[in-house]
């Protein structure tokens, strides 16, 4: 049993069947990477993961409890963290309040009607974004204003964000979409030591091959809306129907 | 009090600013030319920190979470219809009028924000500028037995009022704050200047104050920054297990309460009320001064709802003789161009010079007269603005 | 039945009016992206161009009139306006009375001016600003262009009458087989009803069949795309802002019979115009329309002396009630298309 356990998830837009028919299990505490061409269905899976989209038929279990029907903070709240392919932070506030708010939320739920206490005297909100901001090697930069960070920066805050809120289950929609090498693989190794450091579960969706397979214990190679194979990577590198569905036309990227 | 040194030393200049008003406002001598500039009587005073009242409120809501509002007169014209009524029922002191505004204000704001609130940018506005116009046009028409109508509704001498003594003939029901008529001045004579202490200014300066204080305890509050984090990043806050709704839904209503505090104000210093208080320009005067002082910034609503009801009270009396013995000093042809001028951006223009202010403050001053000073004064100081903010917290400027 | 009939008309001539407004509106949402509340001051500088046209057709000089003497014997002073020099005094007096009408040819180059250097000089520069700052920077000109005319033309009501021919009224129940007199209606409505069909008429055939139209059309469905295929939709779309503009401006023209323009008439048309694009579904040309006539027709009926016996002062806030609701039972409005302001 998964942490997460997607099972006959399917959802049409109009005449187009843009999940079909969609089993998946993400066990604990591993790295688990979707990959599919394009227009797979990728992120109306991720969608339906975080609540923003309903699918309409099939079930996805976290954790034993059913997301469906859940508003994205519910599900949050449930120990879902997301992180967006374009980093979504909070680009007019500082990069220490960036990091305090996901912790007043992991401490005072969704709405806290704390309109009269100061931040100051929230010592131990305030420790957590520090200590948080240092795991992210991001200290020196906590009086900038998140908007004027560099692209790499917003990764690291974002899935800093996400961490402080202690979740069970990571989502990552193509981390590293648009960024330089180096940037690309900094991502990579931060996200491996948050592997190896926390008990906490990483799925990832994913274009680079290589952030795939330097990163992932189990992949899912989704394509036009079914999972076509899941396996370890070496295996799916090895795999030809993979091969013909996917790998054939990004072979430069494998 | 819980506030940094920087908010304390804000609070307290303008805690100064507003007990010596009488004698700033009054610069100028008795019977000479520029006393038509002195703003320092009773009803501007009042009215300068009445208004700063409604535009800090509103500021709460826009200047934090960037949702505009075309509607909040409705509350403020709410709150005085509800504090005239408990003049007319319940005593003449001021007390419970005011207590009883901001009550119905919150409530009528927590209805009108729960329905507007389903969505957001423009449709926001449109629906509270619907509702304001709707409490307008009833408050005009069917709830004549409630609003009086075009006449409006002032404390009679037979009226209920249940606490008070019965008023002797020829009496007339003055507010009052425990037997402190609010209309009640000292004047003091100092060579040829007068300045006028008024015991309505000095209570609502002081309410003001409390206003201010926990204005700026919002906006340094977890809750603050949850409602700034609301105007820049929606998406991001659902995703981060916040409940955007109730954040924005009890900033609306905060402001609404705010805006029912200035209303019952106003009736307290002036014991009426017409529904034109709630017609939708005078929502849009609000916005207009929220957005010239500097929404967002926590000084900027109060010094734009200052500049605004001074230029209307003051800047509009200004007529072309008044001109002309300005200019007079000057070669006539000059005179005279200087005057064709100046004439259409002043007295009963005014209205001209606040538009095109107001627009140069949206181009180019997003921080409006704020960031304007704050900008003028960098400029002295010949800083780097990096350098300007030794902690760097980006908390909005004061 | 003839009472009905009655408030339909009479919902007609301000429904075409919010209808005109809100189609310009749409059509400077739609193209621009720009929520400009100052369109309702386009209306009522549209208004003052018959006003002034008006004036200057009577511009007069004095003559010394011989035939004519004063009671001291003297010889008359006369004011003789210019035309009458140029047309002769029965030409000029058929043209004076017909100012109005003509304004309509002096309007169009003017609103188009005011459109382009509005959209040039100021609404570029916002398109990529939050909408909240496009309402405030327009909300900002409309103020700054009524104080204008306020300085000009002062603040009351100018009274502007429609031609001779249109001051009647037309019995339309009579020419319905109903009792003469039930149903009357005065000339002018009609044409303006008339006018505004035709106007909406040519906006929807402009965007249907011509190419430029097609191109519009795409650019609102689709902007990026549109930029994409390297068709500078820029200059379009400053084209637009014109022609939005000169509709409202026509629609204030012909308005100005109806109600005496006075500087503050645009603000009350805003108001009511954004309310019934909102209603028709932002970004939808015939919602629009379709919701101008709507509301304009309901509002009439609101006002029966019937209904409001049932519900006391419901002909004030109907607009606003319809408004409302539609709002938060179809957020998208009666033909709005999904995503459009949403976030």
């Amino acid at each position: 049993m998964g942490i997460l356990e997607v099972k006959n998830v399917g959802k049409r837009f109009g005449g187009l069947q843009a999940l079909g028919d969609v089993n998946l299990s993400i066990a604990e505490n591993s790295v688990h990477a979707i990959i599919g061409p394009n227009g797979a269905g990728k992120s109306t899976l991720l969608n339906c993961l975080v609540g923003k989209l309903i699918p309409d038929t099939g079930s996805v279990m976290f954790d034993g409890q059913s997301v469906l029907g859940r508003k994205p903070y519910e599900i949050n709240q449930m120990g879902i963290s997301r992180v967006f392919q374009t980093p979504e932070i909070f680009a007019d506030l500082s990069v220490m309040e960036n990091m305090m708010i996901p912790c007043f939320a992991k401490r005072d739920g969704a709405f806290q009607l704390n309109a009269l206490s100061s931040i100051p005297s929230q010592r131990d909100m305030i420790e957590r974004a520090e200590h948080m901001l240092e795991d992210m090697n991001m200290a020196d930069k906590r009086a900038m204003h998140a908007g004027s960070l560099s692209r790499g920066d917003k990764r690291r805050l974002e899935i800093g964000m996400c961490l402080s809120q202690e979740p069970r289950l990571l989502l990552l929609d193509e981390p590293t979409a648009g960024m330089a090498r180096a940037d690309t693989n900094n991502t990579i190794d931060l996200l491996k030591q948050i592997s190896e450091d926390r008990d906490i579960t990483i799925a990832i969706i994913e274009h680079d091959m290589h952030v795939v397979f330097s990163l992932a214990e189990r992949i899912t190679v989704l394509a036009q809306g079914t999972p076509l194979v899941e396996d370890t990577p070496d295996n799916i590198k090895g795999n030809p129907k993979v091969r013909e569905a996917y790998l054939g036309e990004t072979q430069d990227a494998a | 009090m819980g506030l940094t040194k920087k908010d304390f030393t804000l609070l307290i200049i303008v805690a100064i600013l507003c007990v010596f008003a009488p004698f700033i406002l009054n610069p100028f001598p008795e019977g000479s030319a520029m006393a038509q500039f002195n703003a320092g009587y009773p009803d501007l005073m009042q009215r300068l920190v009445i208004f700063g009242i409604f535009a800090i409120g509103f500021n709460i809501l826009f200047g934090l979470t960037g949702y505009l509002s075309f509607g909040h007169a409705a509350f403020l014209g709410v709150g005085s219809y509800a504090a005239i009524w408990m003049m007319k029922l319940l005593t003449m002191n001021v007390i419970p009028a005011i207590i009883i505004s901001v009550l119905v204000a919150g409530l009528f704001s927590l209805l009108v924000g729960w329905i507007s609130l389903r969505r957001s940018g423009i449709y926001f506005s449109i629906l509270t500028l619907a509702f304001a116009q709707m409490s307008y046009s009833l408050a005009y028409s069917v709830l004549t037995p409630i609003t009086g109508g075009e006449t409006g509704l002032q404390p009679k001498v037979n009226d209920p009022r249940i606490l008070d003594g019965v008023l002797a003939a020829g009496e007339t029901p003055r507010a009052n704050l425990f037997g402190l008529q609010m209309n009640q001045s000292y004047e003091m004579a100092v060579g040829n200047w007068v300045f006028t202490f008024n015991a309505g200014y000095y209570l609502a300066a002081i309410v003001m104050l409390i206003a201010f204080y926990i204005s700026i305890r919002i906006f340094r509050s977890p809750f603050g920054m949850m409602l700034r984090a609301v105007k820049s990043n929606q998406q991001r806050l659902n995703y981060t297990g916040l409940n955007a709704k109730p954040y924005t839904l009890a900033a609306f209503v905060i402001s609404g309460m705010y805006a029912g505090l200035a209303g019952g104000l106003l009736v307290a210093m002036d014991t009426q009320v017409g529904a034109e208080r709630m017609f939708w320009t005078a929502s849009g005067e609000v916005v207009l001064m929220t957005i010239l002082g500097g929404a967002g910034t926590l000084i900027g609503p109060v010094l734009g709802a200052g500049f605004i009801k001074y230029m209307e009270n003051i800047v509009s009396k200004i007529n072309k003789s008044i001109l002309e013995q300005w200019f007079a000093f000057m070669p006539d042809g000059i005179e005279d161009l200087l005057i064709t001028l100046v004439y259409p951006f002043i007295g009963k223009g005014w209205h001209l010079t606040l538009g095109i202010l107001f627009m140069l403050v949206v181009i180019f001053l997003p921080g409006g007269l704020v960031e304007g000073g704050q900008r003028i004064g960098r400029l002295f100081k010949r800083k780097k603005p990096a350098d300007d903010k030794p902690d760097g917290k980006t908390t909005p400027a004061e | 039945m003839d009472a009905i009939i009655l408030q339909i008309l009479n919902g007609l001539d301000k429904g075409s009016a919010y209808a005109l407004i809100a189609l310009g509106l749409t059509l400077i949402f739609g193209t621009l992206g720009v929520v400009n509340f100052a369109h309702g001051a386009l209306f009522m500088i549209g208004a003052f161009c018959a006003v002034t046209l008006s004036r200057i057709l009577t511009l007069s000089h004095t003559v010394i009139d011989e035939t004519q003497k004063d009671f001291l014997g003297n010889p008359l002073k006369v004011e003789v306006p210019y035309i009458y020099d140029i047309f002769g005094q029965t030409t000029g007096d058929v043209i004076i009375d017909w100012a109005v009408p003509l304004s309509i040819l002096f309007a169009i180059p003017v609103m188009v001016g005011i459109g382009f250097a509005m959209e040039r000089g100021l609404i570029k520069h916002f398109y990529k600003r939050p909408h909240a700052d496009q309402i405030l920077v327009t909300f900002g000109l409309a103020i700054v262009l009524q104080e204008i005319i306020k300085y000009f033309y002062g603040a009351n009501p100018i009274p502007t009458p429609a031609p001779d021919a249109f001051r009647g009224s037309f019995d339309f129940g009579a020419m319905l087989g109903f009792d003469p007199n039930t149903i009357i209606y005065p000339y002018w409505r009609l044409v303006y009803f008339a006018f505004a069909a035709v106007i909406i008429g040519a906006v929807f055939a402009f965007l249907q069949f011509t190419t430029f139209g097609m191109v519009v059309r795409a650019g609102m469905a689709d902007r990026e795309t549109v930029g994409l295929l390297g068709i500078n939709i820029d200059k379009r779309f400053t084209i637009m802002f014109g022609i939005a503009a000169a509709v409202a401006g026509l629609a204030g023209v012909m308005y100005t019979p109806i109600n005496s323009p006075n500087y503050h008439m645009g603000m009350d048309f805003l108001v009511l115009s954004f309310v019934v694009v909102v209603v028709g579904g932002m970004g939808s040309l015939s919602g629009a329309v379709l919701a101008g006539f709507l509301l304009g027709i309901l509002e009439s009926f609101a006002s029966m002396a019937i209904v409001l016996e049932t519900l006391p002062g419901i002909n004030q806030i109907i607009i606003y009630l319809v408004a409302i609701i539609i709002l938060l039972t179809r957020p998208r409005g009666l033909m709005g298309r999904k995503g459009v302001m949403e976030e």
